[in-house]
């Protein structure tokens, strides 16, 4: 009976602990600010932007701050603001359904190699190996310049090579997760490879995912960008935070921050998202309840 | 100032995460002359460990010593600053885990690791220090001294490495030891060999101790003093003596009355018939093996309804092996399963879902063998969903039914499986299997894990369950006093193969088997010099030194044997002897010879 009354008021304890693990620290809520106001920008970018995102406003290039655009023209004497509005659609959009891509398969393939080992990790272990021998960049120009650059085909190929990393993870923490006696009680029991993968093994596994997802999807940020610098991505007159820089290097040269402004969404984007998943893991490390008393 | 270490009015605060701080250690005074060992004894989460820890000015993080002194050969050791504090822990006190196989760091050789102190201190040249630590292997009765040390944690047994973190801890020669649980994960052949070790070597240097444990009947053989703990606060105080012949304190009583009985003196005599006709579970001739390292040879075992089967021996026997086969999870080379007269597939894979319905596995581990990302509530329902395919209601109700049969309140259901205590989490380990409702639940060292009074409560549960349900266990422990309280028939695993089978009071009352009567001899009793009396003779103190071996030819326990005969033991398999139904003997001495004059008349009638 006393330990009955000492666990009840235990668990009042627990749901307040919980409540204090979910608590969102200063850094955490700036995050979500940076991350909130560069959704609604690209989901509103329409209505936001002051000129359509190939329009030119200017016959100056690289112009310096005035009435008609706030932050300037790029080299064609297009608005930098409204390009970096619908850059912001563009860009995150893309990177979004590319790390989503990549992560669906990645662990999915991922578990499944590490759940049923023989043959199945065999196989998809080597096509794994062999894609990761490609340096990324290079394979995505082949994959590119072979089929030809489109939307759809830019974002399968970032997602085929981020998904192979996933895929690495993914299998390392399955197998991982795989030996503990939980999951040898499920598999005694009788279940399939559905439950083992979705409900004994993923929750267990959720927190270096998540952190990688962050992670990842800043490099899908970066590597679209790079694809577009590298003219294999977003074509003109579209916009992309990556097009954006490449275009506008040369303004530099001319004192003009054309190819910063871009750079610092990257960036801002980046560090959001990152220290977004770092408050995350803390607070799911800070979960498991220290054992206080020996 | 005779004193060693005093402590003078601990206490220590807790600070559970989002919390305020709570008192866990609540004013505790104990003090150490040189020599002497004093022995912390309470349950788990009494606050022995806590305030071992603070005698080294330590306290665990979420954890601060709020009040209290603690002396140090008449120095606060709570006054130094971080460096004296660091100085003075590892050279002048010195602690001792409870698990030495988690402590050793596995990728680097012993030496290294046991000579790191003295280096570190620069006490001593790394040459110098590894002589000085080969003499003490010697003092701790290490086999090989001159070249354990140049082995892999992995390489050396499990009563090895208590010993060989003792020698680690003992290189700087301290002024106090502490030991926190050292054999609590030890076989009990194993225990008796370190505790042996340790007393001798305290009482040869000279230092003085603490031994922190849960278990009377240890602290009986080495303790000087014995304070015990209930929920922070010492109940009780005084000289073992005292303390074991004529406790004063309820709490003590209650520790005194779970400690295990000694098998021996074991009289319920739960002998049943064994029952004609189709067996519930027969394993016939099962050998396993991982490669080409045999685990199991030959193995048979019955289970009939509403019968517990104990199987016992030391680690490495293939106890854990036999549960694995029987369950599937490790399919054996030869032999076969069968289950109501229906033979059973060899993995678990192949068999229906109504087999595996029917055999469930209870793990020792019950940390790892709940999804810590899944409620109770979950971890039940599940089963009940997956065999039985009732409605969401009916799963509810189900849930709730199976928390009361194990005995916790309904709203467990909505907790994590990290929010319990062992024993709690023990509890639903047991709920889940018979969700299943299984007719044979094979509980792997369910209890092992447990402290003394939780085990007890958990075995209890087991027998009231066995009633209500009517299910079959088998049961399997190093434990013999704990198998032999609620056991029907024992099975007794040595190396691999079965030495000795049958009803609990043939096995155990009188002991047949050497090896039977080794492990029955081990099992610790509450009373002092026991320790000093089974280690009389150089023919037990060889029978407990030595470690679980294989052989292929012959009788493997024949180097442990006291009793084995040159020539035979070593080349031929032991033959089975039955002296009456359903007791089976594997060996080569007669049985008169193996029990003489006990129980005689009974055997002249089969000779």
């Amino acid at each position: 009976m006393i330990t009955n009354n000492a666990i009840a008021s235990q668990s009042v304890q627990n749901k307040k602990k919980k409540y204090n693990n979910l608590r969102l620290t200063p850094v955490a809520w700036m995050s979500i600010l940076i991350i909130m106001f560069w959704i609604l920008v690209a989901v509103f970018a329409p209505a936001l932007a002051p000129f359509d995102k190939a329009d030119m406003v200017s016959f100056e290039s690289f112009k310096l701050v005035e009435e008609a655009s706030f932050l300037g023209t790029d080299y064609l004497g297009r608005d930098v603001l409204s390009r970096i509005i619908y850059g912001a659609r563009m860009t995150l959009g893309m990177a979004l359904i590319a790390t989503l891509i990549s992560f669906t398969t990645g662990i999915i393939l991922g578990f499944a190699a590490a759940i049923s080992p023989g043959w199945t990790d065999q196989i998809l272990s080597r096509i794994v190996d062999a894609i990761m021998a490609f340096p990324s960049i290079m394979l995505a120009l082949i994959i590119i310049g072979g089929v030809g650059t489109s939307l759809p085909v830019v974002i399968l190929t970032v997602a085929l090579i981020d998904a192979t990393r996933v895929f690495r993870l993914s299998r390392a923490l399955a197998l991982d997760a795989s030996v503990m006696d939980y999951v040898t009680v499920a598999r005694v029991r009788g279940e399939g490879v559905n439950w083992i993968m979705f409900h004994e093994i993923l929750p267990n596994t959720i927190a270096p995912l998540a952190a990688e997802l962050g992670v990842r999807y800043t490099f899908a940020i970066l590597f679209i960008s790079s694809l577009s610098f590298l003219g294999l991505g977003v074509q003109p007159p579209g916009a992309d935070w990556g097009v954006m820089v490449k275009e506008n290097l040369q303004g530099l040269l001319y004192g003009s921050p054309a190819a910063l402004i871009p750079a610092a969404c990257i960036g801002s984007m980046s560090v959001a998202v990152n220290l977004l998943v770092d408050w995350f893991l803390h607070r799911s490390s800070t979960m498991i309840p220290e054992e206080l008393m020996g | 100032m005779n004193n060693l270490l005093e402590v003078r009015d601990l206490w220590v605060e807790g600070c559970p995460p989002g919390g305020d701080y709570i008192p866990i250690v609540k004013g505790v005074n104990f003090s150490v002359k040189q020599g002497e060992v004093l022995a912390l004894i309470g349950e788990s989460g009494s606050g022995k460990s806590t305030i071992s820890l603070s005698t080294m000015g330590y306290a665990r993080p979420g954890c601060r010593i709020s009040k209290g002194e603690v002396l140090l050969k008449g120095e606060d050791v709570m006054l130094l600053d971080t460096q004296s504090r660091r100085e003075l822990r590892g050279t002048r006190i010195a602690y001792v885990a409870q698990s030495a196989a988690a402590s050793f760091n596995p990728s680097l050789r012993l030496n290294k690791q046991v000579i790191e102190a003295l280096t570190l201190c620069g006490l001593m040249q790394e040459n110098e220090a590894i002589k000085h630590v080969i003499d003490l292997y010697h003092r701790l009765e290490l086999p090989n001294p001159k070249t354990i040390g140049k082995r892999y944690p992995h390489q050396v047994s499990g009563g090895q490495l208590q010993r060989l973190m003792a020698a680690m801890a003992l290189s700087c020669s301290p002024d106090l030891l502490v030991l926190d649980e050292p054999t609590t994960a030890l076989d009990v052949t194993t225990q008796i060999e370190v505790l042996k070790a340790f007393k001798e070597i305290i009482s040869r240097e000279n230092t003085a101790a603490i031994y922190i444990t849960h278990d009377l009947a240890v602290v009986a053989q080495v303790a000087d003093q014995i304070v015990v703990l209930n929920n922070g606060e010492a109940v009780e105080q005084g000289r073992t003596e005292q303390i074991i012949n004529n406790p004063k304190h309820e709490y003590t009583k209650t520790l005194m009355s779970a400690v295990r009985q000694t098998p021996s003196i074991v009289h319920i005599y739960k002998e049943k018939d064994q029952q004609e006709g189709i067996h519930l579970l027969e394993v016939r001739k099962i050998s396993a093996a991982y490669g080409p390292l045999t685990i199991l040879n030959d193995v048979s075992v019955i289970v009939d309804k509403m019968e517990s089967i104990g199987v016992i021996g030391e680690s490495g026997c293939g106890k854990s092996t036999l549960a694995k086969v029987i369950s599937g999870i490790m399919p054996p080379s030869t032999g076969e399963i069968t289950l109501t007269g229906s033979v059973l597939d060899g993995t678990y894979r192949k068999r229906s879902r109504e087999d595996l319905k029917r055999i469930q596995f209870v793990f020792q581990m019950a940390d790892v063998a709940l999804n810590p990302r899944q409620t109770i509530g979950k971890i039940l329902d599940r089963p009940l969903k997956f065999y039985h395919e009732m409605t969401q209601t009916q799963r509810n109700q189900r849930v709730e039914e199976l928390l009361e049969l194990v005995e916790l309140s309904s709203d467990f259901a909505d907790r994590f499986p990290g929010e319990l205590s062992g024993g709690q989490k023990q509890r639903v380990n047991l709920a889940r299997a018979l969700a299943a409702e299984p007719d044979v639940i094979l509980c792997d060292e369910v209890t092992s894990a447990l402290d003394t009074v939780v085990a007890a409560s958990v075995i209890k549960l087991l027998e009231s369950l066995q009633k209500r349900l009517g299910v079959s266990y088998i049961f399997i422990s190093h434990d013999l006093s704990t198998v032999a309280a609620f056991a029907d028939r024992i099975v007794v695993l040595y190396a691999g193969r079965i030495v000795e089978q049958g009803p609990t009071s043939r096995v155990l009352s009188p002991p047949f088997h050497p090896y039977t009567k080794l492990l029955l001899s081990s099992v610790p009793e509450l009373r002092q010099g026991w320790l000093e009396d089974i280690t009389a003779t150089e023919e037990a103190r060889s029978g407990i030194a030595k470690d679980v071996t294989v052989s292929s030819v012959g009788c493997s326990f024949t180097d442990r044997c006291p009793m084995s005969i040159k020539g035979v033991c070593n080349t031929q398999i032991p033959p089975i002897q039955r002296p009456v139904g359903g007791h089976e003997i594997a060996c080569h001495r007669e049985i008169v010879e193996l029990n003489k004059g006990i129980y005689k008349a009974e055997f002249d009638e089969f000779v």
